[in-house]
């Protein structure tokens, strides 16, 4: 144990002292906050440009559509025929111009929009929901309904799920959030297990080649030797780990509070939630943060951490043993198809089937086998696991663990002192089956 | 007292056999040559009292107790294929070499300095290994061999690799290390290094131990009871029918067979023939020892 401990310390202070390390430490996080920086930016000075009004001309054949000026865009009618609208977009006195043509309420077509330079779809798109809305209106209207009696009836329904734990226990929950937490915790795991995973094999590897090994494994016993390197190089990414999560929440919140200080507070609320009035936006803030304040957080970390180690070691055992295989990095290809793998189901599967139906069979399966349990769990966690489950899934990943190191450890002992042989699946299972 | 006793020593490589029966014995304080043709099986048998394989069955005693775990802190190896970490510093990279032999920190780090010091490369303890010349990084390999004090030292090809300055300095090093009890292992193929430093030599050829003992009994047995002679070419000079009769420009040489007569006999009626400038036994090489009992081994 006291040797595992010497070359665990090695493998950290060798990685942790590097410039490299503490380059990529420091800067990896400053990307993100610079790129939610940059969009706010551009948000911030788009709002501000759109402060301008901009006039639309509206030709309207039926004299019978009134469109409502907004904060943007306000709509003029100066009963003039096209060609005169046409110039008055083409001089720049108007934004543009909307052509509604004599029209057939059951079946209106025709209507055309003209401007200067391609419209956005968010554009578009509201001026089509207005005029269907008039539309509608009119129709109703000629029907001999009343549309105000229609608007005085129409009710805003949302749904609130609650989940009910077997204790009685409620819990406000929102698929969203959920969904947000199992993807970036599932995504994170599977990038730590390559990247990781990468440098055991390529510190193997630099073992080999460099015959420092025979040296070591006359001193230590080539399990020491595995184990140390794949604890080690785990501890320096969850170092690095730590540190990141650290400098992102500063950096971010640094991010947020600058914008925050600039922006009224209206805006920066619109912007959180652009697509709905103030009223239903603070009511959609005040669920999430119902369900953030709902979401066991200790559990959600603890079991992350779980998943996060127990995935990295399953697999970095897989990395040694290839690096032990091969004398260079470019060998290791041919190996690298059953780690990748299961890897990408998991990947894949956690789109597709889990955070879709985290309850589903499948998703079940795909969190319950060790290959995939990591990153499949922690599309589930959030939404909430039945405890026997998760137990299970935990049970089989340990067991999971310790297969795959028994069988890493099996082939590195070998693989480490043959040289420049072709290696292939049937020398792997040769190494294997010898004492 | 033997630090090392090997018995019946076999070893198997699938259907290649690395080992057959090998019996060895190492005297303590002695420098054990281990020879032998590349192939030969030196390295299995090195790497097994490494403990770094296992023998399929024989028996191996290092100091009189059978080979555990805990006996490699005694053992020193310098394998064939080395290397170091070329990242690593080597002040730090001598002390992790200690540490994991299981010296404890504090006096690992006397060891460090005392040995940087004694070849000669101190001030280079903070520069990390690619920044060292190639002589500078082999003496900081040795080093990293015997840091830990072992008491049974196993070099594989010492020499190969190294420039002849640093093969002088290893090679005193080495035998510091024997005058202080330490006992050496030391598996070469070229024979000549083993002339200068070993007592004791075992040869292995195909998994098999061909010659061992002694090297001045090996030597002894080897005699040939030929001499060579020299006779000055002047107007006393008689010559005989003597084999491998050869004429310079001031003197004549051959060999003569003893045949029973003693050596002074023998040059006594030499010097009947002419004036002896030269009167030497020949004495085979370690080499040709070696390839001679490699043929009788081949032809049996």
């Amino acid at each position: 144990m006291h040797k595992i401990l010497l070359v665990i310390r090695r493998e950290y202070l060798a990685r942790v002292k590097k410039k490299s390390f503490l380059l990529a430490t420091l800067i990896t996080p400053l990307i993100f906050p610079t790129i939610m920086g940059i969009f706010l930016w551009i948000a911030f000075s788009d709002s501000e440009s759109e402060d301008r009004l901009r006039i639309i001309e509206v030709v309207d054949e039926n004299n019978n559509f009134f469109m409502e000026s907004e904060d943007n865009y306000a709509f003029s009618y100066s009963g003039i025929d096209i060609e005169a609208a046409k110039e008055l977009v083409k001089s720049g006195s108007r934004f543009g111009f909307l052509y509604i043509p004599k029209i057939d309420l059951e079946k209106p077509v025709g209507i055309t929009y003209y401007s200067d330079e391609n419209p956005s779809m968010t554009f578009v798109g509201s001026l089509e929901s207005t005029l269907k809305r008039k539309i509608d209106e009119l129709r109703l209207y000629n029907s001999g309904i009343d549309p105000k009696l229609i608007a005085s009836l129409r009710t805003d329904v949302s749904i609130q799920a609650i989940t009910l734990a077997p204790t009685g226990k409620e819990t406000v929950s929102n698929a969203t959030v959920n969904y947000a937490i199992g993807f970036v915790t599932g995504i994170l795991i599977y990038t730590f297990i390559f990247v990781y995973g990468n440098q055991i094999m390529q510190g193997v590897i630099e073992e080999k080649s460099s015959r420092i090994i025979e040296i070591l494994i006359s001193s230590l016993k080539p399990f020491q030797l595995m184990m140390g390197k794949i604890l080690g190089i785990g501890a320096v990414g969850l170092t690095q780990f730590l540190i990141w999560i650290f400098l992102i929440s500063a950096v971010s919140s640094l991010v947020m509070g600058f914008f925050g200080q600039q922006m009224p507070q209206q805006q920066a609320l619109e912007l959180v939630n652009p697509t709905g009035p103030l009223m239903e936006g603070s009511n959609e803030i005040g669920q999430i943060l119902q369900v953030l304040s709902d979401i066991n957080f200790v559990q959600l970390a603890l079991t992350f951490v779980f998943y996060f180690i127990g995935g990295y070691l399953l697999y970095g055992a897989f990395f040694a043993a290839i690096g032990a295989a091969v004398d260079t990095p470019s060998d290791a290809q041919q190996f690298m198809f059953p780690v990748t793998i299961p890897l990408i189901i998991a990947y894949l599967g956690l789109f597709i089937f889990v955070l879709d139906d985290p309850n589903s069979k499948i998703s079940f399966w795909l969190s319950v086998i060790p290959f995939t349990s990591p990153i499949a769990m922690m599309g589930r966690v959030s939404f909430g696991v039945p405890f026997y489950e998760l137990a299970l899934s935990m049970f089989f990943l340990v067991g999971g663990f310790l297969f795959t190191t028994w069988i890493a450890g099996k082939i590195y002992r070998i693989g480490i002192l043959v040289h420049g042989t072709k290696v292939g699946y049937r020398t792997l299972w040769r190494w294997f089956k010898t004492k | 007292m033997n630090v090392l006793e090997i018995s019946s020593l076999f070893k198997n490589y699938g259907s290649h056999r690395a080992l057959s029966n090998i019996d060895l014995h190492v005297p303590q304080g002695s420098i054990f040559g281990l020879l032998g043709p590349n192939g030969a099986g030196k390295t299995t048998l090195i790497r097994i009292i490494n403990q770094i394989i296992e023998a399929d069955s024989g028996k191996i005693l290092f100091k009189g107790e059978s080979l555990r775990q805990d006996h490699i802190q005694h053992i020193g190896y310098l394998p064939e294929e080395r290397g170091l970490y070329k990242k690593m510093k080597v002040g730090e990279q001598l002390l992790y070499f200690a540490q994991i032999k299981g010296i404890r920190t504090s006096d690992a780090r006397i060891k460090v300095r005392d040995w940087l010091e004694r070849l000669g490369i101190s001030e280079w303890r903070n520069k990390k290994i690619e920044d060292l010349s190639k002589g500078m990084a082999q003496k900081v390999q040795f080093i990293a061999t015997i840091i830990h004090s072992p008491e049974l030292l196993i070099l594989d090809e010492p020499f190969s690799g190294f420039d002849p300055v640093n093969a002088e300095i290893i090679k005193n090093e080495i035998l510091d290390l024997r005058d202080n009890g330490t006992t050496v292992i030391l598996s070469t193929h070229r024979m000549e290094s083993v002339e200068l430093l070993c007592d004791h030599i075992a040869m292995i050829h195909k998994s098999q131990k061909v010659i061992d003992g002694p090297l001045h009994e090996i030597r002894r047995k080897a005699r040939t009871n030929i001499f060579f002679v020299k006779l000055l070419k002047d107007e006393n000079l008689r010559i005989a029918d003597w084999p491998d009769f050869r004429e310079f420009e001031d003197h004549v040489s051959f060999k003569i067979p003893l045949c029973g007569t003693p050596p002074n006999e023998m040059l006594r009626q030499l010097m009947c023939h002419g004036s002896v400038i030269g009167f030497e036994e020949v004495v085979p090489s370690i080499g040709d020892i070696f390839i001679q009992k490699v043929k009788e081994n081949d032809h049996a």
